[in-house]
């Protein structure tokens, strides 16, 4: 097995210049050797975890447009600021044994300088044996010892969408699996790694661009900063419905009672008004629309309390 | 002579959707077994069951984040058909649009970012290293394409997103998608919008996406025999073009059939049972979904696996796009369709039957993917506005629907029961099940153990080959385990 390590950034820098036709480099990776020469780059590393999950938030942050997925994982994402994905299951090439190789290293590398983020939520029933990711020393790994083993040593946890948060979906009664949020599981273990949530099913890619920008920049949020479920108020300090494009019918009397037919959604489940979240303003895949515009109830997905609180989906709470 | 028998793990299968496993024993060189195992279990229908039935629609498409589009599609099928309701045709067609983009997104997806990988170096920073040093044989000129590509490819799935979020509200996840029909109403700039970027669409997978895969069928035209599968093919169809009741008799745009032992048949889903000898239930095998149980023997003897194996009259189905391709193929349904099929098999001097392999599948993907796009610019221009987009529905205290329909990797049901007015069962069998199945009460492998039994591994550290065989079905693994109720401890995962 030949197993590359990761090299740091000035030896990559080094040779990289010696060598940019041996490495094989496109001109796609170019702009960004440019600016690792201009030296004092900060890396963070990665180690992007996905538990009982669909993968939905993943595809979701990959659609980021301005950084563009190639601009977060390849470039500096802000200058002098770069991220270093050394772990994760749907994109990183390596496999099997190898891949687990990969986040080994890092928290080795980078004991509380890496940071670790969580997809998905984390099953607890019969010790975690419901999710498993590899073997360590002969081991099957679950999910929860991941979460124990990685979220400890990290600098930071992003939990990523409503499930990693909360619990979300799997979490969902009778929660077959004993599905748990990174907080929970972490009160658990009593770990005090900082963790900020950045729910939703999915999560919105500015809001998880938006969190790492912050924590770049800025460092780890101050107290004020988060409502009390972790969330930055920044984007979650609002609610869905005092922001809605619907705000008029509501005003006017005007209520869709069936499907398809224009006005206020509240008739039909809409949980925009227990909803906190900037979808209004921010409007999704590339603003060309939200839930509201294409006549579909917010459904609370931010939200603790997602599904089970808003069920019935579709009436009015 | 004693011949060298070693048993390899690879876990965690990665770039993949989900969390998955691939055992195989390997004999002289030659894989002589194989089994695929899913490492994680959500209890999907346990959660589903006592909500109000609507529910399911949302909650279903959480399978999966990749393909939530024909959960939510199949589970509002089942629904209506409880409901004794059709959709209008803005309804129809407006879904068969959403479902149109996520094809494109999905195969896209697959194809750059999950599969590409195996077959040229990424640059040399993570998440592209550590890597297996694979045989990797494109030309340099090629391979500094395909990393061009590969980045251009997040782009296009990203604009595929967008148009599917037009119709759908936003990506994953659709909320438009109701029983009745959709929850949109269309108006000129989703059109013309979804129309410009339709346009990117089709240019990319004319000019990038298709003739990649054409390069690498060339460079690897080995793996035109490697990966071989059961050679039957099932499809339950999609894109509806009229509203009939019986979604046997409704005209697809892909067709619902099957192909066995070389014929051409009709599907009957009442000749759909799961087999449970390979898996850790103890319940009883060989049950309809509609009968199906699911209670738990954790260590059950021969047991290796959370899927069950779907069987179509005992036989092994292999589902996806080289099954509604091969069908495609063989029945001529879709002119257009088959003309390219036929033109690129004989460009690359290649008989049908060579698409049941590696290469041949993620042929058969971009050759779909191009047939989807050129055919969304007609569902397009079929939206009416001013028309009605969806029709009342009321819950009946009783009753039961079957959703048939087809995600990106294969054929999907999903069957509701209706009591009180609240969900007394709900099944799925999707179609990762049928492709990652274990060994069925007959004792048959599934198709991806079919398509790894027998390959050469030369070097059982750096079993590529059985990474790109496992990856060329494109498994979906969150949607496929998902039956299991709490019981014992799951404590007999192999280690090796």
């Amino acid at each position: 097995m030949s197993f590359r390590d990761a090299i740091s950034r000035r030896e990559f820098v080094q040779w990289a210049v010696k060598a940019p036709v041996a490495l094989g480099l496109a001109d796609a990776f170019l702009p960004r050797l440019a600016h690792a020469l201009q030296d004092a780059v900060k890396e963070y590393p990665i180690i992007w975890l996905q538990a009982s999950t669909c993968s939905g938030c993943s595809v979701s942050v990959i659609n980021t447009i301005h950084p563009s997925i190639k601009n977060v994982i390849l470039e500096q994402v802000l200058p002098g600021h770069q991220l270093l994905m050394t772990y994760h299951g749907t994109l990183m090439a390596a496999t099997g044994s190898l891949s687990i190789e990969a986040a080994r290293n890092t928290l080795e590398k980078s004991r509380k300088k890496y940071i670790l983020v969580v997809e998905g939520a984390i099953p607890t029933a019969e010790k975690g044996a419901y999710g498993v990711i590899g073997e360590e020393n002969g081991h099957a790994k679950t999910m929860l010892d991941w979460v124990d083993t990685y979220g400890r040593e990290a600098m930071a946890v992003l939990t990523v969408g409503t499930c990693a948060a909360y619990g979300g979906i799997p979490a969902a009664a009778p929660n077959p699996t004993g599905c748990k949020g990174v907080l929970d599981v972490f009160a658990d273990f009593k770990i005090d790694t900082p963790v900020i949530n950045i729910p939703g099913c999915p999560c919105h890619p500015d809001w998880f661009i938006g969190t790492v920008a912050k924590i770049l920049l800025y460092g780890m949020p101050k107290p004020k900063e988060l409502d009390e479920f972790g969330r930055l108020k920044l984007f979650y300090g609002r609610s869905v419905h005092n922001r809605c494009v619907n705000r008029d019918y509501l005003d006017e009397g005007i209520f869709s009672t069936e499907f398809g037919q224009e006005g206020c959604l509240l008739e039909l489940g809409c949980k925009g008004p227990f909803t906190n979240a900037d979808c209004p303003i921010r409007l999704w895949n590339g603003s060309v629309s939200w839930c509201i515009n294409a006549g579909a109830p917010c459904i609370g997905c931010t939200e603790k309390g997602f599904p089970d609180a808003h069920s019935p989906i579709y009436q009015r709470r | 002579m004693e011949t060298l028998r070693k048993t390899i793990a690879i876990d965690p299968m990665t770039r993949i959707e989900g969390h998955l496993k691939i055992e195989a024993d390997i004999e002289d060189r030659k894989v002589v077994n194989a089994r695929v195992v899913g490492t994680l279990y959500r209890g999907f229908e346990q959660i589903l069951i006592g909500r109000n039935p609507v529910d399911a629609i949302q909650i279903s498409q959480r399978f999966c984040g990749v393909c939530p589009t024909p959960h939510a599609i199949a589970s509002t099928l089942a629904l209506e058909n409880a409901f004794g309701i059709m959709p209008p045709n803005n309804g129809r067609i407006i879904r068969n649009i959403m479902q149109a983009a996520n094809y494109v997104q999905s195969h896209v997806l697959h194809f750059y970012h999950l599969a590409s990988l195996d077959y040229f170096r990424g640059p040399d920073v993570p998440p592209f290293i550590p890597r297996y040093e694979s045989d990797y044989r494109v030309p340099k000129s090629v391979h500094d394409a395909l990393i061009q590509h590969y980045i251009q490819a997040y782009q296009i799935r990203l604009k595929a997103h967008e148009l599917s979020a037009i119709w759908s509200g936003k990506m994953p996840h659709v909320a438009s998608i109701v029983p009745g029909g959709v929850s949109i109403i269309p108006r000129i700039d989703n059109i013309t919008t979804s129309l410009w970027r339709l346009k990117e669409l089709t240019e990319f997978i004319d000019n990038v996406y298709l003739p990649d895969v054409i390069t690498l069928s060339e460079v690897y035209r080995d793996y035109f025999s490697i990966g071989v599968g059961p050679k039957n093919y099932l499809s339950f169809g999609l894109f509806d073009l009229d509203a009939e009741p019986d979604v046997t008799r409704r005209k697809r745009l892909f067709p619902m059939g099957r192909k066995v032992d070389g014929k051409l048949e009709s599907v009957d889903p009442g000749a759909i049972l799961e087999d449970v000898r390979s898996s850790w239930y103890r319940s009883g095998s060989h049950l309809h979904p509609t009968k199906g149980e699911t209670t738990p023997a954790v260590g059950k003897k021969e047991a290796y696996s959370w899927l069950k194996s779907p069987r179509y009259d005992g036989k092994v189905y292999e589902v996806g796009p080289l099954a509604r391709i091969a069908m495609m193929q063989a029945n001529g349904s879709l002119p257009a369709g088959k003309q390219l099929i036929d033109k690129t098999l004989h460009d690359l001097q290649l008989e049908a039957s060579h698409l049941s392999s590696v290469m041949g599948r993620h042929l058969a993907r971009a050759i779909e993917c191009k047939l989807v796009a050129d055919s969304l610019g007609e569902m397009i221009m079929q939206v009416k506005l001013e028309e009605p987009v969806c029709v009342p529905y009321v819950i009946p205290e009783t009753g039961q629907g079957m959703g048939l329909w087809c995600a990106a990797r294969g054929a999907l049901g999903h069957w509701v029961e209706i009591q009180g007015g609240k969900i007394s069962r709900y099944q799925a069998v999707v179609p990762t099940t049928w492709n990652a199945s274990p060994r069925d009460d007959r004792n048959q492998p599934g198709p991806i153990e079919q398509a790894l039994i027998g390959t050469t591994v030369d070097d059982t550290e750096n079993p590529f080959p059985l990474a790109r065989i496992v990856r060329s079905f494109d498994p979906c693994i969150a949607c496929a385990v998902h039956i299991l109720e709490p019981g014992k401890a799951v404590k007999k995962f192999r280690i090796l």
